[in-house]
């Protein structure tokens, strides 16, 4: 089982490293690339830390082999920053309204919540748990986070999406 | 020690954003799964697949020699190089090493470890190792554990029971004697525990060079460095755990003991640094997992009017196989034993027991959330039984506003408190009675509907005298908590903290109280965290203290500070320090503003001027302050009466809740909380806490629980069977306060992290028992889990 | 949670799966979505020498319409099936079902075809192919054959696919009767999102009489596999689905029916809900062919 060269674009910028095939994207991109923002959980798919954008979709990068995402394009929470790494609007509201306290599922939520702005940009408070229903968080009791993506909505709205 | 109340606050109670969200959202925080320094090996580990069992052989030679595997170590080679962790019982017969010697008492216990250059090739050698077991027996239930012919989980022991103690504060007999009623019931609190979504890991670096084991680990645990050095040998100032590392979530759990001896030990046999981040599986079976697992019976003796006059509870903690400090979750809820309530009296017995199953880590509350799922359950059945309404039988047990400071039997006083306007508040804010209402519309549809109502004392601030009690002789009455303020030469404010944080905003809150102590703006102060060796007092954030204690010692360290500037700018404006004001960081005369020295100024002549410093001073402006519990210092007396915790939060939760009668199912339709926690100092974070302890509570009550099959198998060992409320399950729970500041902490401040916890599966299980009322139906175990209420309801099997 | 070693094989189109079966037989998985593929291999109950992704296939991408009903291609995204305007007009049970399945994120990557393949006993996409009597369409390097899908299943997570065989359709037959459809789906989990413990299925036409004129009601959670509750079609079939219809259909269950004790349910739960939700689809199904919205459930 010989390893091979990956490359893909993550948060906009071609990258390439090496892997074994069995390496998961969510470990490539933590060990690999060294973007340790995306966390590990559970590794069985459930918990939703290692949440990424694939191809414009919110996938759990536990549960995809790094070998899958060649030639493919993933966001990670750092891609969510300003290339300065300023946080993005996303971000200011979930530090606005204190959306997290550990911060470990937030990478997660963030990214759930960025795919969910992208196609529905005024979310019900429906929308906006069935978008985030597979993100679990501790620390919160998810009432913060809710109202952390309910302001996010309303300031990409009033920043012209 | 706290100041008088006085003038506004300016910083403290105000919303300001919480410091350390900024990195994590930018997902740039540091935890422990991000160091991995160069040459790092990393270890798996083989677990029993038995409850109990003799261990016949080890086959590890073709593990050994697989390409990239640097270590492979047992039980054997762990137990004659390091001593055996700490057990906080006296309890020298239950003996505890991270990996199994001789026998295997725990499904998912750890025998062989692994260290390779990579974690898949520490697991590709797992597989290569064959372990040959003999099964035995296991114990698995604690009322047959006590059992005169139960086998023993540590024969040596002698039996089954770590710990019985009586304890009876109070004319008990007299007052059950006397009363008009006594009811008894039997509650049970199934096992569970508060699981972070990181997992505990560690990376251990032992360097000769330098005679220092550096350890960074996802950690919350008191002595943490001290139990590290004694198991492994080496002198404690070797021992250097960075706090700064960001923990993913702890609420209590997180202790991580056997995994640090276990990779200090192989850091130095391997001359590396090594790292044993738990996974999943692990984690749920055998890692930093499960809480107590108690049974309670009670009796409860009350007036016709119902006042409840006195209890008998006997508690009885299925401790698991290897303790460690878990015992003392039956001791700590002592401290608030008879709750908000005027009870005259109390017997408590204290049985721990140990059986084959994973041992018990300390859990948020430390053993007070079970308790008050006890004590409420209890006021809820003086109610039913006098068909006196539950709010009623509350607001006529409640102690007083103006009885504080209030001792319960058990020799502790609480500190403040409004029990009543707290009730009202949450009444308020439900709508109470549109909320029966409600509930009564919908029952008239044919859906079961409860109201439920929970009230919670919360105690905080971390005294932790019980551990006396249970382990007399131990005499430890030094619960502290340290920080360390400098002013450097330009006049910003460094902080500095000697403990991990795991979210609760402990850099907000120093850094908010500096601000209202210095006059300065908290967004400007930086703090940072020490290391163990770095050397600051700390008992880690457990407890519900670092609000109080954190809090104490850095406006203990900020009024040094403004003292010494004061004095510096008495000496340099000639003015007598009586006469000078404070504001904002400049000092001046109170009789002629124009003579006044700058915060810059001051800053400057005290790094830079020593002719222009008073006697006595010494360079620089930086001072340590160490702050000591309010109340301590105190051993119990011959009654075994004693101050405990000093600083008591208070909560009320009103849940509604719909139950399916088809299929069991509860969905909580409405969730209301008033809680008192004193000052708060960030309301975000305050908010914060409360909410998701009452969602980690709902989960304890309707959701989780670590299940063994009856041959002791551990069967909830993935996230599909642990189950953990997202987002559907909790509803957006609605928060309001009331403030009764304490007169013991720096600015009024109590704890806050627990109470959510504390009151929510209280609170469910009444609003479910509500629900099920009307079919003459009730429960009072945990979690009740959809098919445990379908089954009640319709009949059937048990699970 | 690190996998057991294998190799990786990128297929480009079924060709190159078929092959690959074909030379490694048991030794190679498929990994489609991999939603529960790669959890099993991380946990090592699964240990595939080589695994053979279909992603890349265009083939296997993709849903059409014809005469002969609604064909989704196996590996599409359960997420598209979600979204397809195809099967919210054509197969609505199946539209129905599909926010029950698992989360945004895992449908995303989780394929249809994926889902059958498994076959586990209490999951929706499998349920609803069995309540439609779909029928799966099986390619090898020399052969390819259509069966229905019952009988595809033999046990819990057993097929009848053979292990040169690759899932590359499931085709969803139109019902010919006259009349206004209805349907219904109800599941029972721990969590929203989670697996089911029991799910039903069902849908009717029923006449402008009144009269049901076809009726299909199916279980997962409650046996093997998903299967039709026979007796209760035809309670149900030739009447007024009245309250005694339903009861009737209702009553079909306790004797079809060979449910598990597990940790989160017993036997006797899954049987008693089995029931439960077997009337309330019913009703639904009715309700909304009626023209009246699904009724108000607890």
């Amino acid at each position: 089982m010989k390893p091979g060269t990956i490359t893909l674009e993550v948060n906009g910028r071609l990258r390439s490293a090496t892997a074994e095939p069995r390496l998961t994207l969510l470990d490539f991109l933590r060990y690999a690339l060294h973007l340790t923002g995306t966390h590990m959980g559970c590794e069985h798919g459930v918990c939703g830390a290692c949440t990424v954008m694939f191809d414009g979709s919110a996938v759990r990068s536990c549960l995809m082999y790094a070998f899958q995402a060649q030639g493919h394009q993933v966001t990670t929470v750092e891609g969510l920053c300003d290339g300065d790494g300023t946080p993005g609007r996303i971000q200011e509201a979930f530090q606005e309204a204190h959306g997290l306290q550990c911060g470990y599922c937030t990478p997660g939520m963030l990214i759930s919540a960025f795919a969910l702005l992208q196609s529905t940009p005024d979310p019900s408070d429906d929308e906006i748990r069935e978008a985030l229903g597979g993100n679990l968080c501790r620390c919160t009791g998810y009432a913060q986070i809710i109202d952390a993506v309910r302001l996010a909505a309303v300031s990409l709205k009033g920043a012209g999406g | 020690m706290s100041e008088p109340a006085r003038r506004n606050l300016v910083h403290i109670s105000r919303k300001r954003r919480v410091k350390e969200d900024k990195r994590f959202v930018s997902g740039t925080g540091c935890y422990v799964q991000d160091v991995v320094p160069p040459g790092t090996r990393h270890v798996a580990v083989l677990t029993s697949p038995y409850p109990r069992a003799r261990i016949i052989s080890i086959d590890w030679q073709k593990a050994a020699a697989l390409d990239g595997v640097h270590a492979v170590v047992t039980g054997e080679e762990l137990a004659a190089r390091t001593a055996p962790l700490h057990q906080a019982l006296n309890l020298p017969h239950v003996v505890w090493r991270p990996l199994a010697v001789a026998m295997v008492r725990y499904a998912g216990e750890w025998v062989v470890a692994v260290a390779a250059e990579t974690e898949h090739i520490a697991e590709d050698a797992l597989d290569l190792i064959e372990v040959e077991y003999e099964p035995l027996p296991a114990i698995l239930d604690p009322e047959e554990a006590m059992a005169e012919d139960a086998p023993l989980v540590h024969p040596e022991h002698g039996s089954n029971i770590l710990y019985r103690g009586v304890f009876t504060w109070g004319p008990v007999a007299e007052d059950f004697e006397a009363a008009d009623h006594q009811l008894t019931f039997r509650a049970r609190w199934g096992r569970s525990s508060t699981v972070p979504i990181e997992t505990f890991g560690v990376l251990a670096w032992w360097r000769e060079g330098t005679d220092t084991l550096d350890i960074w680990a996802s950690i919350q645990m008191p002595k943490y460095a001290e139990q590290i050095a004694s198991a492994l040998g080496i002198p404690l100032n070797n021992v250097n755990v960075h706090h700064d590392v960001d923990v993913g979530g702890a609420y209590g759990v997180k202790r991580g003991i056997k995994h640090t001896v276990l990779a200090g030990y192989l850091s130095r046999k391997l001359g590396a640094p090594v790292r044993l981040i738990e996974d999943r599986l692990v984690n749920l079976a055998g890692g930093d997992a499960h809480g107590p697992d108690r049974i309670f019976d009670t009796e409860v003796a009350f007036t016709s009017d119902g006042i409840i006059t006195s209890l008998k509870i006997r508690a009885i903690d299925d401790a698991g196989a290897y303790p460690g400090r878990g015992p003392y979750q039956l001791a700590k809820p002592i401290t608030a034993i008879t709750g908000p309530y005027r009870i005259n009296s109390v017997r408590y017995e204290a049985i721990s027991i140990t059986s084959n199953k994973t041992g018990q880590v300390p859990v948020r509350g430390f053993g007070q959330a079970p308790t008050n799922y006890m004590l409420e359950t209890a006021v809820d059945k003086v109610a039913q039984n006098l068909g006196m309404d539950r709010l009623e039988v509350r607001r006529r047990n409640f102690i007083r506003s103006d009885e504080f400071p209030y001792t319960i039997p058990s020799g502790t006083a609480y500190d403040s408190g409004d029990y009543h306007a707290v009730l009202e508040k949450v009444l308020d804010l439900a709508t109470y009675d549109d909320l029966l209402e409600r509930r009564d519309q919908r029952r008239a549809d044919g859906v079961l509907a409860g109201v439920g109502i929970a009230t919670c004392l919360e105690p905080s601030g971390g005294n932790t005298m019980f551990e006396h009690l249970m382990y007399p002789g131990a005499e430890i009455t030094t619960f502290m908590e340290a920080c360390q303020v400098r002013i450097d030469s330009q006049g910003a404010i460094t902080a500095i903290m000697g403990t991990s944080s795991s979210g609760q905003g402990h850099e907000t809150l120093v850094a908010t109280i500096l601000g209202e102590e210095l006059e300065r703006d908290p967004d400007d102060i930086r703090v940072i965290h020490a290391s163990s060796r770095e050397g600051l007092p700390t008992l880690a954030p457990v407890a519900s203290r670092m609000a109080i204690m954190l809090g104490g010692a850095a406006a203990g360290a900020a009024r040094k500070l403004r003292d010494q500037m004061i004095r510096i700018a008495a000496h340099n404006l000639e003015v007598p320090p009586t006469e000078l004001e404070y504001s904002g960081g400049t000092v001046f005369a109170r009789f002629d503003h124009a003579a006044k020295l700058s915060w810059r100024e001051i800053c400057f002549i005290a790094h830079n001027q020593s002719h222009k410093m008073p006697e006595g001073l010494e360079p620089g402006l930086q001072a340590i302050h160490v702050f000591q519990v309010p109340g301590g210092g105190k051993l119990p007396d011959d009654q075994n009466r004693v101050q405990l915790y000093p600083c008591f939060a208070f909560q009320a939760h009103i849940p509604f809740v719909e139950i399916d009668p088809g299929t069991g199912k509860v969905t909580i339709i409405a969730y209301f909380i008033a809680h008192d926690c004193g000052t708060i100092i960030n309301p975000d974070i305050v908010r914060g806490m409360v909410i998701g302890g009452a969602a980690q509570g709902i989960g304890a009550a309707l959701y989780e629980k670590f299940v063994y099959a009856p041959d002791g198998q551990f069967i909830s060992g993935t996230f599909a069977d642990y189950v953990l409320p997202s987002i559907f399950e909790i509803p957006y729970i609605e928060v309001t306060e009331h403030c009764t500041p304490s007169p013991l902490t720096s600015h009024g401040q109590k704890g806050t992290g627990e109470g959510g916890y504390l009151g929510a599966p209280a609170a469910i299980a009444s609003a479910v028992n509500d629900a099920l009322a009307p079919r003459g139906l009730s429960l009072h175990e945990l979690p009740m889990r959809m098919a445990d209420i379908e089954e009640l309801l319709n009949g059937g099997d048990r699970i | 949670m690190k996998a057991a070693p294998f190799e990786y094989l990128v297929a480009d189109a079924i060709d190159d799966v078929t092959t690959g079966l074909a030379d490694f037989g048991d030794e190679a998985t498929i990994i489609a979505g991999g939603q529960t593929l790669v959890p099993l291999m991380a946990m090592r109950l699964a240990r595939p020498a080589l695994l053979i992704d279909v992603n890349g296939i265009p083939e296997l991408q993709g849903i059409d319409q014809a005469a002969g009903g609604v064909r989704i291609k196996a590996c599409t995204r359960q997420s598209d099936a979600l979204a397809s305007p195809i099967i919210a007009q054509r197969v609505p049970l199946l539209a129905k079902a599909l926010p029950y399945v698992g989360h945004a994120q895992t449908r995303n990557r989780g394929t249809v075809g994926g889902s059958i393949a498994l076959g586990d006993p209490a999951a929706e996409i499998p349920l609803v192919a069995t309540a439609l009597d779909a029928r799966i369409t099986l390619q090898k390097l020399a052969s390819t054959r259509e069966i229905p899908i019952r009988g595809f299943y033999e046990g819990p997570m057993m097929t009848s696919i053979e292990p040169d065989e690759c899932i590359t359709e499931i085709l969803f037959p139109p019902w010919q009767e006259e009349g206004r459809r209805g349907t219904g789906f109800q599941e029972v989990s721990l969590r929203h999102g989670d697996f089911a413990i029991v799910a039903a299925a069902a849908q009717v036409i029923m006449g402008e009489d009144g009269v049901c004129r076809r009726a299909a009601v199916a279980l997962g959670g409650v046996a093997g596999f998903p299967f039709c509750l026979t007796a209760a079609e035809d309670a149900l079939t030739g009447t007024v689905i009245d309250d005694p219809a339903v009861a009737a259909a209702g009553a079909a269950v306790d004797g079809a029916v060979d449910p598990q004790n597990d940790l989160h349910a017993s036997a006797g739960y899954r049987r008693r809900v089995a029931k439960v939700l077997v009337e309330r689809v019913i009703r639904e199904a009715a309700q909304e062919a009626a023209g009246g919205a699904p009724g108000d459930h607890p």
